[in-house]
C-alpha cells in the first residue's frame, strides 16, 4: 500500500470539491413560485420562519436534538481520527491482545440513553400530548373543515350559524360542489367554500381533515403542523396563528401524479379583513347557486 | 453435491434433536403462523372498527350465510385426516409401507372431500346468491382466509399424492429419508388442520 | 443416497441451475449488482428533474417515448414510477439479495466449515423466484401507465386506484418474499445444524450471527408484507375493500362499485411491520461484514464481541415493536405513540453498543489502510450520521416538522447508502480473492473509494438542509414552493454529486471484470485471516474443504502474545 499515492488522490480530489460544488450550487438563478404571489417570510438553509403561537417547542426540540448529536458526532469522531493516526500499522508497532478496560465507553451509553429518555419523557412528550390534547374550545376559535383531493385542497367554513351544512359524497361535482354540499341543509345556506385558507391572527383554529380519495398530508410549515389526511377519517388539528401574512400550504403525502402541485396559499389576517373576506366569498358562492337554478 | 456429504440430512442433529428437514419445516410454520397471525389481526382490526350499523356494519350470524353444519362438517373431515396422517406415519416407522400408503390415500381422499364441500357447496351456494368478495369486507375475509386455506389443503394433497406415487421409490433406497419426509408433511398437515380450527368458530360461529 | 451424484455435472447444471452455494451467491451477487446500478441508473434521472424542473434532459430525454418523457421533458407520473421503483429495486432487488443472497450464501457456510447449505435445491429455487420477481418488476416498466408509481410503500387507497403496474409490483413483491423466505429458512437451519466441531455458537464469526438475526427477520416479517400483498391484490383485481372505507368520491366519481368497510391504516400496520425489520436487514449483515474487515484489519481480537451479539439479538426482537414510529402523523394518540417513541429509543441503545464496539475495536490495534479497510472504516461514521438523524425522526414532536421530509431520506441514505452500500463494497473488495483467486487493482480500488466517499455525501448532505427547511419528499418540482425554491441550489449540488458518483463507480466496473482474468493471483488466505473461509481453497472446490476443519478457539485470535505471527486461524490445531 503506497500511503503517499493514497494522500496525493485525496488531496486532489478534495480541492475538486471544494471547487466545484459551490460553483455549482450558485450557477443557478432563482426561478420565480408558481401561483405568482409574493409569499411572506424569509426561507432559506434553516428552519422556516415560526409563526404559531405553540409551535416553539418543536424547534426547541431539533435544536437541542441538533446540539446533541453535533456533540456525540464530534466526540465521537475524534476518538476515531485519533484511532486511526495513533494505531495506523507501521514497522515496530504490534497491536494488544488484550481488550482496554474501557469504562468510559459504558459511561458513555448510559449518558446517550438517559439524555434520550429525558428528550423523550421531557420534551417529546408533553409537546405532543399538547398537540393532541390540548383542543380550544370551539367557541372561541375558528373552525374549518379542511377536504382533501387528488390534488386541491378545499376549504369550507361554517359560516354566521357557526355550523356546518351536510355534505354527501353523491352531491359532489369537481366543478360546482367539490364540497359535495347539500345546500337544501339550513345549516349549509350560509356555509362558504374556498381554495385559500384565510384566518384570522391571534385566534385558535381548529382545522377537521377529511379527504375524498386517498391519503393527503396537510402541512403547514411556518406553523409547525403536519397531520396525514385519511379517507375515511376526520381527524382534527389545531394552532394559533401569530403573524399577518401570505403563507404555503402543502401536501406532504405522495397522492398521485400531481402530488407536487396538491399547494394552497394560506392568508392570515386581521378580524375585519377576515371578516370582509368571508363576505366577499360567501357572495360569490351564492351567485354561483342562483345561477344554477 | 451427494447427500452423505450433507450432515444430519437424515440423522437428527445430537444437540436440537432434529433432522434438516424437520427443523426447516418447523421453521417454516413459523413463518405461516406470522401470514396467517396477519390474517386474523386484519380480521380482528377491521370487525372492531366496524360500525355498529349502516352498510359497512359487521354481518351477524344469519346474514353471512354461512352454514355452519357444512363448516362443522369440514372441520370433522380435517381432524379425522389429521388422525390418519399420524396413522400413515406411525405404519412407516413400523416398517409397514403397505398399510401406510393406505392411510396416507384415505388421508388425500379426506382431503378432496374437504374441498370439493367447500367449493361444491359453499363457494358456489354463494355464487349463486350473488355473494362475492366484493360484497362487503366480512365476504372479502371470508373467501381471501378459506381460499388461502383451500390453497394450503390442495399444496398439501399434492405432497399427500407425491408420496404415494412416484414419491415412493424414495422409500426402497432409504425408509427411514422416506418416513422423515411423511413427518415433515405430516406437520404441515396437522398445522394446516389447526388454522381451520382457528377459522372455523371465527367465520361461522362468532 | 444412490452413487450415481458422483459424475461431474455438465456445464448447465454448473454454472446455471446449479444447487452450490458459491455458484448461486455468485449468481444473486451478480445479478443483484446490475439490479443496483439499474436503481441508482434511475435515480440519476430523476436527479435531472429535480435539479433543473420541467427542463429538456440533455443527450437521452427523447430516448424514453412520449408516454414518458415528452419533448425529453419527464412527467410527474414516470417521476412517481423512477421513484417507486428506486426504492423497490434498491432494497428487495439490490441490497437484501446482495447482503443475504451472496454475501450471506457465499461465505456463511464457508465460515462454518460446512459443505453447503442445508438444501441445496431450495438455494436454487430461492435464486430463480428472485430473478422472476426482479424480472416481473422490469417488465411492469413496459405495461400501459408504467411501473407502479405509489411509492415503494404502496399506501392505498392511491395504490389501489393506481394503474396497471401496481399490480405487476404485487406481483413481483409476491415472489420476492417467496425466494427470501426460501432463503432465510435454509439460512437458519444451515447455522445450527451444520456447523463444524468445535465451532460454537460463541466461536462463529460475528458475519454468521448477523446473518442468523438476519433470516429471524425475514422469515417472521416477511408473511404479514406477503398477507398484505394478498390483500391489496384482492382488492386491486376482485374488488374487495379491504383498504377502502365507504365513499370515496375519486376524480369527482363516487365510488358505488365497492362496498366499503375497510381501512387505509390497515395497509400502513401490516407494511411497516415488515419494512421496519426490513431496515435491519439492511443494517445487520452489512455490520458483520464490517467487523470482519475491522477485526482482520487491526489485527487485534473485536472488542465486546458477545456484547455484539447480545445487542444483534435484542435489536432483533426490538425491531418488531417499533413500527408504528413511521406512523405517528396519521392522527395517533399520545398513549400508543409514547410506546412506539419508547421502543424507537430503546431500540437505539442497542445500535449505539454495536458501533461502540467496532470504535473501540481499533483502540490499540494496528490498523492497514487497505481497501475494503477504508469502506469498513467509512462505514462508522455515515452510519453514525444515519443513526443519529434518526432521533429527531422518532421522537414525535420534531416529526412533526421533519416527517415525509427530506430529512428522512437524508437519514435512511446515510443509513443505506454510505453505510450499507459501502459495507457491500468492503466486502467484495475483502473477499473478491476467495471467490476469483485474485486480488482487485489497488489503485483503481483506492481511486473508487475517494471518489465514491466524496460525492456519496455530496448527494445526502444537503439532504438534511432540505428538510429542515420542510420540503417534502417525492416531490416533482419543489420549486413550486417558496421554502422548496430558497434550498434548490442544494438540490442541484445533491444531483451534480448524484451525477459524479455514478461516474465514480467506473473504475469499480473496470476493477472488478479486469480482475477476474488479469488480476493478481493470490494465496488462499492473502489477509492473513482467521476464519475458516480462508482455510478453503481459492476458488473453493465443489464441497468446499479438503478435509473437514475442527476449530479450536474463537473466530478474532489476532495478536495473541507470544505467537509467532499474529494471527491464529481457528482450526490450527496447536496453541500459539
Ligand atoms: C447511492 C445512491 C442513491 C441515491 C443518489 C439515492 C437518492 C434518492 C433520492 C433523491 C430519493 C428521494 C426521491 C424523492 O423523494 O422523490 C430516494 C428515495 C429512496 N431511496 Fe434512494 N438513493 C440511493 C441509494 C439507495 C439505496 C442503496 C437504497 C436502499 C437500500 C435506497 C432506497 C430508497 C428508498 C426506499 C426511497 C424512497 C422511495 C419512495 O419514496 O418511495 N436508495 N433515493
Ligand atoms: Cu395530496
Ligand atoms: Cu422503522
Amino acid at each position: 500500500m503506497n500511503r503517499s499515492r493514497i494522500i496525493g488522490i485525496a488531496t486532489i480530489l478534495v480541492v475538486g470539491i471544494c471547487l466545484i460544488a459551490p460553483s455549482v450550487a450558485l450557477g443557478q438563478a432563482d426561478a420565480p413560485i408558481a401561483s405568482g404571489n409574493q409569499i411572506d417570510g424569509d426561507y432559506g438553509y434553516g428552519l422556516p420562519p415560526m409563526l404559531s403561537k405553540d409551535g416553539q417547542g418543536v424547534d426547541d426540540l431539533i435544536i437541542i436534538l441538533h446540539w446533541f448529536m453535533t456533540a456525540l458526532f464530534v466526540g465521537w469522531a475524534i476518538f476515531f481520527v485519533y484511532c486511526l493516526f495513533r494505531f495506523r500499522s507501521r514497522a515496530g508497532h504490534k497491536a494488544t491482545y488484550d481488550p482496554v478496560k474501557a469504562k468510559a465507553s459504558k459511561y458513555a451509553e448510559i449518558g446517550v440513553a438517559a439524555f434520550e429518555a429525558f428528550l423523550l419523557i421531557g420534551l417529546s412528550m408533553p409537546i405532543w400530548a399538547a398537540t393532541k390534547n390540548d383542543m380550544p374550545s370551539k367557541d372561541d376559535a375558528t373552525h374549518v373543515r379542511v377536504v382533501a383531493e387528488q390534488f386541491q385542497w378545499n376549504f369550507h367554513y361554517p359560516g354566521a350559524d357557526g355550523k356546518f351544512g351536510r355534505t354527501a359524497p353523491d352531491m359532489v361535482d369537481t366543478v360546482e360542489n367539490p364540497l359535495g354540499l347539500d345546500r337544501s341543509d339550513p345549516a349549509a345556506t350560509d356555509d362558504v367554500y374556498a381554495t385559500e385558507l384565510h384566518l384570522p391572527v391571534n385566534k385558535p383554529v381548529i382545522c377537521d381533515l377529511t379527504s375524498k380519495d386517498v391519503i393527503h398530508s396537510f402541512s403547514l410549515p411556518v406553523m409547525r403542523v403536519k397531520q396525514d389526511v385519511i379517507p375515511g377519517m376526520r381527524i382534527p388539528v389545531w394552532f394559533t396563528p401569530v403573524k399577518e401574512g401570505r403563507y404555503e400550504v402543502a401536501c406532504a403525502q405522495l397522492c398521485g401524479n400531481n402530488h407536487y402541485s396538491m399547494r394552497a396559499e394560506m392568508v392570515i389576517e386581521d378580524d375585519a379583513s377576515f371578516a370582509t373576506w368571508l363576505k366577499e366569498v360567501g357572495i360569490v358562492e351564492e351567485f354561483d347557486e342562483d345561477e344554477l337554478d | 453435491m451427494s447427500a452423505e456429504v450433507l450432515p444430519y440430512t437424515v440423522k437428527p442433529h445430537p444437540v436440537t434433536g432434529l433432522y434438516n428437514g424437520k427443523f426447516g419445516i418447523w421453521l417454516f410454520l413459523a413463518s405461516e403462523v406470522m401470514l396467517f397471525g396477519a390474517l386474523f389481526s386484519t380480521y380482528v382490526f377491521l370487525r372492531m372498527g366496524a360500525p355498529e350499523t349502516g352498510p359497512t356494519a359487521w354481518p351477524t350470524g344469519e346474514e353471512t350465510h354461512l352454514n355452519w353444519m357444512l363448516g362443522g362438517l369440514n372441520t370433522l373431515i380435517l381432524i379425522l385426516s389429521s388422525v390418519t396422517m399420524v396413522l400413515a406415519w406411525v405404519q412407516f416407522k413400523m416398517d409397514n409401507f403397505a398399510k401406510g400408503r393406505i392411510y396416507l390415500i384415505i388421508t388425500a381422499i379426506l382431503a378432496i372431500a374437504f374441498v370439493a364441500i367447500k367449493f361444491k357447496f359453499e363457494y358456489a351456494h354463494k355464487f349463486h346468491m350473488d355473494i362475492y368478495p366484493k360484497t362487503s369486507v366480512f365476504f372479502a375475509i371470508y373467501y381471501t382466509m378459506t381460499g388461502l386455506h383451500a390453497i394450503h389443503i390442495i399444496g398439501g394433497v399434492v405432497v399427500i399424492c407425491y408420496f404415494i406415487g412416484p414419491g415412493a421409490k424414495l422409500w426402497e433406497e432409504n425408509r427411514e429419508y422416506y418416513t422423515n419426509r411423511i413427518e415433515c408433511t405430516g406437520l404441515y398437515w396437522h398445522f394446516v388442520d389447526l388454522v381451520w380450527i382457528f377459522l372455523f368458530p371465527i367465520l361461522y360461529l362468532l | 443416497m444412490s452413487g450415481d451424484h458422483h459424475h461431474e455435472p455438465g456445464f448447465i447444471r454448473k454454472y446455471v441451475f446449479s444447487v452450490d452455494h458459491k455458484v448461486i451467491g455468485v449468481q444473486y451477487g451478480v445479478t443483484a449488482l446490475c439490479f443496483l446500478f439499474l436503481g441508482f441508473s434511475l435515480m440519476m434521472l430523476m436527479r435531472w428533474q429535480l435539479a433543473y424542473p420541467g427542463e429538456e434532459m440533455p443527450f437521452i430525454g427523447n430516448i424514453f417515448g412520449e408516454d414518458a418523457m415528452p419533448g425529453g421533458v419527464m412527467l410527474p407520473e414516470f417521476y412517481n414510477s423512477l421513484g417507486a421503483m428506486h426504492g423497490t429495486i434498491m432494497i428487495f432487488l439490490g441490497v437484501v439479495p446482495l447482503l443475504v443472497g451472496a454475501f450471506g450464501n457465499y461465505v456463511m457456510p464457508l465460515q462454518i466449515g460446512a459443505p453447503d447449505m442445508a438444501f441445496p435445491k431450495l438455494n436454487m429455487a430461492s435464486y430463480w423466484v428472485y430473478l422472476l420477481g426482479g424480472i416481473v418488476m422490469l417488465c411492469s416498466f413496459f405495461v400501459p401507465g408504467g411501473a407502479a408509481n405509489s411509492g415503494w410503500t404502496s399506501y392505498p387507497p392511491l395504490s389501489n386506484i393506481a394503474t396497471t403496474g401496481q399490480t405487476w409490483w404485487l406481483f413481483g413483491m409476491v415472489c420476492l418474499i417467496t425466494s427470501s423466505l426460501l432463503g432465510s429458512v435454509n439460512f437458519i437451519v444451515t447455522i445450527i445444524q451444520l456447523r463444524v466441531e468445535g465451532l460454537t455458537m460463541f466461536r462463529l464469526p460475528y458475519f454468521v450471527w448477523a446473518q442468523l438475526i438476519t433470516s429471524f427477520l425475514l422469515l417472521l416479517a416477511f408473511p404479514p408484507l406477503e398477507a398484505a400483498g394478498v390483500l391489496q391484490l384482492m382488492d386491486r383485481l376482485a374488488g374487495t375493500s379491504f383498504f377502502m372505507p365507504e365513499g370515496l368520491v375519486v376524480s369527482g366519481v363516487v365510488q358505488t362499485q365497492m362496498s366499503g368497510g375497510g381501512s387505509p391504516l390497515l395497509w400502513q400496520h401490516l407494511f411497516w411491520f415488515l419494512a421496519h425489520p426490513e431496515v435491519y436487514v439492511l443494517i445487520l449483515p452489512a455490520m458483520g461484514i464490517v467487523a470482519e474487515i475491522i477485526a482482520n484489519n487491526t489485527r487485534k481480537p473485536l472488542w465486546g464481541y458477545r456484547a455484539m451479539i447480545y445487542s444483534t439479538i435484542f435489536l432483533g426482537f426490538m425491531s418488531f415493536i417499533v413500527w408504528a414510529h413511521h406512523m405517528f402523523m396519521t392522527g395517533m394518540g399520545t398513549k400508543i405513540s409514547a410506546f412506539f417513541a419508547t421502543t424507537t429509543m430503546i431500540i437505539s441503545i442497542p445500535s449505539v453498543v454495536i458501533l461502540t464496539a467496532l470504535v473501540i475495536s481499533l483502540y490499540q490495534g494496528a490498523i492497514r489502510f487497505t481497501v475494503p479497510m477504508l469502506f469498513a472504516l467509512a462505514f462508522l461514521p455515515m452510519f453514525a450520521i444515519g443513526g443519529l438523524t434518526g432521533l429527531p425522526l422518532g421522537l414525535p414532536a420534531s416529526d412533526i416538522h421533519l416527517h415525509d421530509t427530506y430529512y428522512v431520506i437524508g437519514h435512511f441514505h446515510y443509513v443505506v447508502a454510505p453505510g450499507t452500500i459501502f459495507a457491500i463494497f468492503a466486502g467484495i473488495y475483502h473477499w473478491y480473492p476467495k471467490v476469483t483467486g485474485r486480488t482487485l487493482n489497488n489503485a483503481l480500488g483506492y481511486m473508487h473509494f475517494f471518489l465514491s466517499f466524496v460525492f456519496i455525501n455530496m448527494v445526502f448532505m444537503p439532504m438534511f438542509w432540505q428538510g429542515m427547511a420542510g420540503v417534502s419528499r417525492r416531490l416533482y418540482d419543489q420549486t413550486v414552493y417558496a421554502h422548496g425554491d430558497a434550498v434548490q441550489s442544494l438540490t442541484i449540488m445533491s444531483s451534480w454529486g448524484a451525477w459524479m458518483l455514478g461516474l465514480a463507480q467506473i473504475p469499480f466496473i473496470i476493477n472488478f471484470f479486469i480482475s477476474a482474468v488479469a488480476g493478481k493471483k493470490v494465496s488462499n488466505n492473502p489477509w492473513d485471516a482467521t476464519t475458516l473461509e480462508w482455510l478453503a481453497p481459492s476458488p473453493p472446490p465443489h464441497g468446499n474443504f479438503e478435509t473437514v476443519p475442527v476449530v479450536y478457539r474463537g473466530p478474532y485470535e489476532y495478536s495473541v502474545p507470544g505467537a509467532s505471527e499474529d494471527f491464529h486461524p481457528q482450526h490450527v490445531t496447536t496453541e500459539a
